[in-house]
């Protein structure tokens, strides 16, 4: 049987049903037509034979049919035009629901020859003695506008739309700001959705009697009002708090976003009050976090940003962050970022030893993050940097985390080089050979460059120098500065160098290359006192690796409360197709604050080494660099996280010149 | 705001959806398997919302199902997390069960109940009740005399959550307080971290448009004594500004069975169920596991139902139980011993000794050491942690007028996240 046959063998079954004399089997025949469709088979071809369905008075019928439609509408536009007797009939049926079904269908049949036909039939709708009619007429509005603007303008349906915001009927009032909502996000210079002291009040009146959906939808609206002063602010605030009680948390986040949008502006007007209405968003939040686990996580990305600007609010609540053990893995690591910033001279011990616990978890991811967590409180909070040191020393022989360890006992030195040398250096002498990540093994010769006073360094270096060729270009490069450093400060160690020197020719990375030319002139020049201090030189002290947004990032983020870019700390997922105020930040992203510190180290000196760059970056930054990425990668955009690594890797100057 | 809302089967394939908006290609659901193998490869990276050429896919799960949301602009998402759930809970009301099979079973009401839920991205209609009066999974002829199948009117109304002219024989409210106890503590019994999720639930079998006023023991009516109650969400039937300023609880309730209001107190606590477990692994031959649980409530309450999840290595086997009380079972799968008893007197103390077998090759590295908590499961009925006491339950119905009748039960359980953990 050839294909043409077996399609047609498909198709007739169907198509002698449709156009059956008895009413049950034509309904049959309509239910399989749609079971194929829905199952992804392509019915398109019986379009003529469902349309001569769609006068009936079977209200289920009837919306099968409309189903098809809307689906295929696009392949038969032309036949299209056929149903729209049968559509504009339908606005003037008795029954409510008919007239909203087919006013409903009637913007989902994205054809443009529809639109000509939608101008009585959506007039009528809009002034329908029903509620649920005139609800449904309000968002055809939006499809109307999404599908031809001119039309929609010229006909009135904007003002029209307008007027229903004043509506008796607290649902129309809520899909009315929606549609409009919609259109001034696809054309804001129509300001469709401008908010007066009229339009405020009565949408602050209808706020308490909508469903949980009108109400997001109107909290959502008011986070977008520029308030006149404080006390409009506070009228606001005052209104909007009730919704913190809602048993929908969408519900309650939209109403936080209305507060931390307007709360700024009472600050200076009244201090107090301030302090009050922050305090009160403590709880609601606080209770987000027993919510189904994909909002739960919206909200720890939200206070994630919430608590960069307030720091306060949830510090008593940090053990509502602790982990349960049955959160899926992205609960984990996003409430492990929480309780890092929420570690404070008081709790910190209690937290380290709960971080502790987490080092026993059974999920390796979960434990590097608990690893890395332990070693950002006790750079964070120098009261800690010792019991720190000792629960990683502890976990690095009860787990197999060498690697992740090492890193971040590096980052402690940096910050305690002289407190914590001598407990954390023993043992990483002892794991030397555990060790197989690049970024680990690096740290690990810098820190036996960092501090000469290790035993045996030169047969520690040698294993490394030998095979020197088949390294990371990373672990050549920390290598290669941690030879020099120790000949310059011991005078040792010119056979290593030399073997290494000798090599220079093998390796395929320029900058290694250049590096070693480099040192290599720098230490067979007879009057280079100057330039060996320079490589002494020692990294400025760390006080902190707990990422920041920008400030500029950080303002942007609070206006996005509970939206994607919220989740995501991007500007990137517009708003509208042609905003330009996003365009403006677009460049912003994670900046940290201790990055000056950690890359501008040779500014002061006037002399630039770009092999000392280089090691600045293996020393510390790469980690924070890798959790920048973190921070994106669930991001899928690509050139911004591009750009984002360059600019982490060019000079701190460079950063503050991209804005 | 989604733009198409799917239904996914196991491995991300689409059974059956709907596209409010037109702005997404039909073929973007076809990648969403593949991104599910990704964040499965990548774990850190994994979320519940995905990116994919400039398209986000915010999924949820449920029994074999995926429920998923695609959308492009930068949309509300808690919203439509939300929203999904939603779906989610009105299917499993019509359906019993929402799975796979049901979905094909019932795509021609789905697809109307998709219709009347949301519109051109926007959540219209989620009250399971509402729908139920005029989305039905009979069919009926339309007469074109009778206005009856038309929309509630209710739906569109201040009060939309509840129809009028309900009539009961007799009236009557029943009222549930139900804490979950969240706790999590430490081997040598000192409890780390503790929360009381407490929830009231109402059946409501009322006439006419009874307005009800709840009074609890809380310290919210300036009683001194009462509980602290440190954040309290409502049914959207309750006057939210009449609480926030005056602190009355007063509804019109909807019909039939819904959560009034849940409530959230971190008090410290101390265990009610505690565990006292030893294990010592006498390695490559066998593991001794010796507990006492004790339940430290009063002596008239009984604990219902207590499990107790002890875990054990993966590859421990041949076990030999010895115990007093209840029953003890050894379930490979998950690499525990559960150890039930039905009924669990307050006081009391019962003891067991488990020994397993393990193989003297052992696969897992012993310097690799992992720590899985105990978990424990318990019901407390006529009993609230918290001490919350419902006071009265007022019912009037300004034209009925009838007698009516609240009934109130009280239980305590144990939350999802009542763990102890274990030394070494």
């Amino acid at each position: 049987m050839s294909l043409e046959k077996k399609i047609k063998k498909i198709f007739q079954a169907p198509r002698k049903g449709l156009v059956s004399q008895y009413a049950s089997e034509r309904k049959d025949s309509i239910k399989q037509v749609i079971a194929a469709m829905t199952v992804g088979k392509d019915v398109s071809a019986l379009f003529p034979d469902v349309l001569k369905n769609i006068a009936t008075h079977d209200l289920k019928q009837k919306k099968l049919v409309y189903l098809y439609l809307m689906n295929y509408a696009k392949t038969n536009p032309e036949l299209c035009i056929l149903a729209v007797n049968t559509f504009v009939q339908d606005t003037e049926d008795p029954n409510p629901l008919v007239r909203a079904l087919a006013i409903r269908t009637m913007g989902c049949i994205r054809v443009d020859k529809i639109v000509d036909y939608m101008e009585i039939p959506l007039n009528r709708t809009l002034q329908d003695e029903n509620p649920y009619v005139r609800k449904t007429a309000a968002i055809c509005v939006a499809k109307l506008f999404d599908l031809n603007k001119e039309i929609c303008i010229e006909n009135g349906f904007l003002d029209k739309l307008k007027k229903l915001v004043e509506d008796s009927n607290p649902m129309v009032v809520a899909n009315s700001i929606s549609a409009l909502a919609e259109i001034h996000e696809s054309e804001p210079d129509l300001q469709v959705l401008k908010i007066t002291k009229e339009v405020l009040k009565r949408f602050l009146m209808a706020l308490n009697e909508c469903t949980e959906w009108g109400r997001i939808t109107i909290l959502t609206a008011l986070s977008d009002y520029e308030t006149e002063d404080g006390n409009e602010s506070s009228h606001i605030i005052e209104r909007v708090i009730p919704q913190l009680q809602h048993s929908n948390p969408s519900v309650v986040l939209s109403a936080v976003k209305v507060i931390i949008v307007n709360v700024e502006k009472i600050k200076s007007v009244n201090l107090e009050e301030y302090e009050t209405i922050l305090k009160k968003l403590s709880s609601p939040l606080v209770s987000l976090v027993s919510t189904p686990p994909e909002v739960q996580f919206v909200t720890l990305r939200n206070i994630r940003i919430i608590i960069e600007k307030y720091p306060n609010i949830l510090t008593n609540y940090f053990k509502v962050f602790f982990v349960r053990y049955n959160d899926p893995l992205y609960l984990k690591l996003e409430k492990i970022e929480i309780i890092v910033r929420l570690a404070n001279e008081t709790n910190g011990g209690l937290i380290l030893n709960e971080l502790k616990e987490y080092g026993y978890e059974f999920d390796v991811e979960f434990v590097k993050r608990a690893v890395r967590a332990i070693g950002q409180i006790g750079i964070k909070i120098s009261k800690f940097g010792t019991k720190s040191s000792e629960i990683l020393i502890g976990l690095i022989n009860e787990r197999e985390l060498y690697d992740t360890v090492t890193i971040t006992l590096r980052d402690i030195l940096r910050a305690y080089p002289k407190q914590q040398s001598s407990i954390i250096i023993p043992t990483l002498v002892q794991i030397q050979d555990q060790l197989i990540d690049s970024e680990a093994i690096a740290a690990y010769i810098w820190i036996l460059g960092e501090f000469e006073n290790v035993l045996n360094y030169e047969i520690k270096l040698t294993e490394y120098v030998e095979n020197f060729l088949e390294l990371d270009s990373q672990i050549q490069s920390s290598l290669i500065y941690s030879l020099v450093k120790l000949n310059v400060k011991t005078g040792e160690l010119k056979s290593l160098l030399a073997q290494i020197f000798n090599k220079v020719d093998l390796i395929e990375n320029i900058e290694i290359r250049d590096q070693i030319y480099l040192y290599w002139r720098i230490l067979s020049l007879n009057d280079s006192q100057e330039l060996k201090k320079l490589i002494l030189l020692k990294l400025d002290k760390i006080d902190n690796t707990i990422p920041k947004f920008q400030p500029e990032l950080l303002e942007f983020l609070l206006k996005e409360i509970s939206s994607l870019n919220s989740v995501f700390f991007t500007t990137g997922v517009s708003k509208t197709k042609k905003t330009t105020q996003i365009k403006k930040i677009k460049d912003i992203q994670l900046n940290l604050q201790n990055e000056e510190n950690l890359l501008n180290f040779d500014d002061d000196e006037g002399i630039s080494t770009p092999s000392e760059d280089q090691i600045d970056g293996n020393g510390g930054s790469i980690n924070i660099l890798d959790e920048l990425n973190d921070l994106f990668s669930s991001s899928s955009i690509q050139p911004q996280q591009q750009q984002q690594t360059q600019q982490n890797n060019s000079v701190s100057k460079d950063l503050l010149d991209l804005f | 705001m989604a733009s198409v809302i799917h239904f996914c089967d196991i491995k991300g394939k689409s059974l059956l959806s709907r596209d409010y908006k037109g702005d997404i290609p039909s073929n973007a659901v076809e990648k969403f398997p593949f991104l599910l193998v990704e964040s499965e490869d990548d774990p850190v990276s994994a979320s519940p919302v995905l990116q994919f050429n400039g398209i986000n896919y915010l999924y949820i799960t449920h029994n074999n199902l995926y429920l998923l949301a695609l959308t492009k602009s930068n949309n509300n998402v808690a919203q439509i997390f939300l929203f999904l759930h939603k779906i989610a809970n009105v299917l499993t009301d019509y359906f019993k069960e929402l799975e796979e099979e049901s979905i094909r079973d019932n795509f021609v009401i789905i697809y109307e109940l998709l219709d009347e839920m949301m519109d051109f991205g926007f959540p219209q209609i989620t009250e399971t009740k509402m729908l139920k009066e005029y989305i039905t999974q009979k069919s009926f002829a339309l007469e074109r005399t009778k206005q009856s199948f038309g929309p509630p009117s209710a739906l569109t109304n201040a009060v939309s959550w509840r129809s009028e002219g309900i009539m009961y024989k007799k009236n009557e409210a029943f009222l549930d307080v139900v804490e979950s106890i969240n706790m999590l503590i430490n081997p040598q019994g000192k409890v780390l971290r503790s929360e009381i999720l407490g929830k009231i639930r109402i059946k409501s079998h009322l006439s006419g448009m009874p307005d009800l006023r709840l009074g609890l023991n809380d310290k919210l009516n300036n009683n001194s004594k009462g509980v602290e109650m440190e954040d309290v969400k409502f049914h959207q039937c309750v006057r939210l500004s009449k609480f926030e300023n005056e602190k009355i609880i007063t509804f019109i309730p909807p019909d039939g069975e819904f959560e009034l209001m849940s409530y959230r107190l971190s008090t410290p606590l101390k265990p009610l169920i505690w565990v006292d477990c030893k294990i010592s692994k006498h390695s490559n031959s066998r593991i001794e596991i010796h507990a006492k649980v004790k339940a430290q409530i009063k002596k008239k309450s009984t604990a219902n139902n207590v499990e107790i999840h002890i875990p054990i290595p993966e590859d421990a086997d041949s076990p030999k139980f010895k115990y007093s009380n209840g029953s003890l079972k050894w379930v490979p799968e998950k690499s525990i011993i559960v150890w039930k008893i039905k009924q669990f007197q307050g006081g009391k103390e019962y003891a067991m000794k488990a020994e397993l077998g393990l193989p003297s090759v052992s696969i897992d590295d012993s310097s690799f050491k992992v720590k899985r908590p105990i978990q424990v499961k318990f019901q407390i009925p006529y009993f609230t942690t918290s001490g919350i006491q419902v006071r009265y339950l007022r019912i009037n119905e300004p034209k009925l007028q009838y007698q009516s009748y609240p009934w109130v039960r009280y239980i305590t359980q144990s939350g999802d996240d009542y763990t102890i953990r274990l030394n070494e």
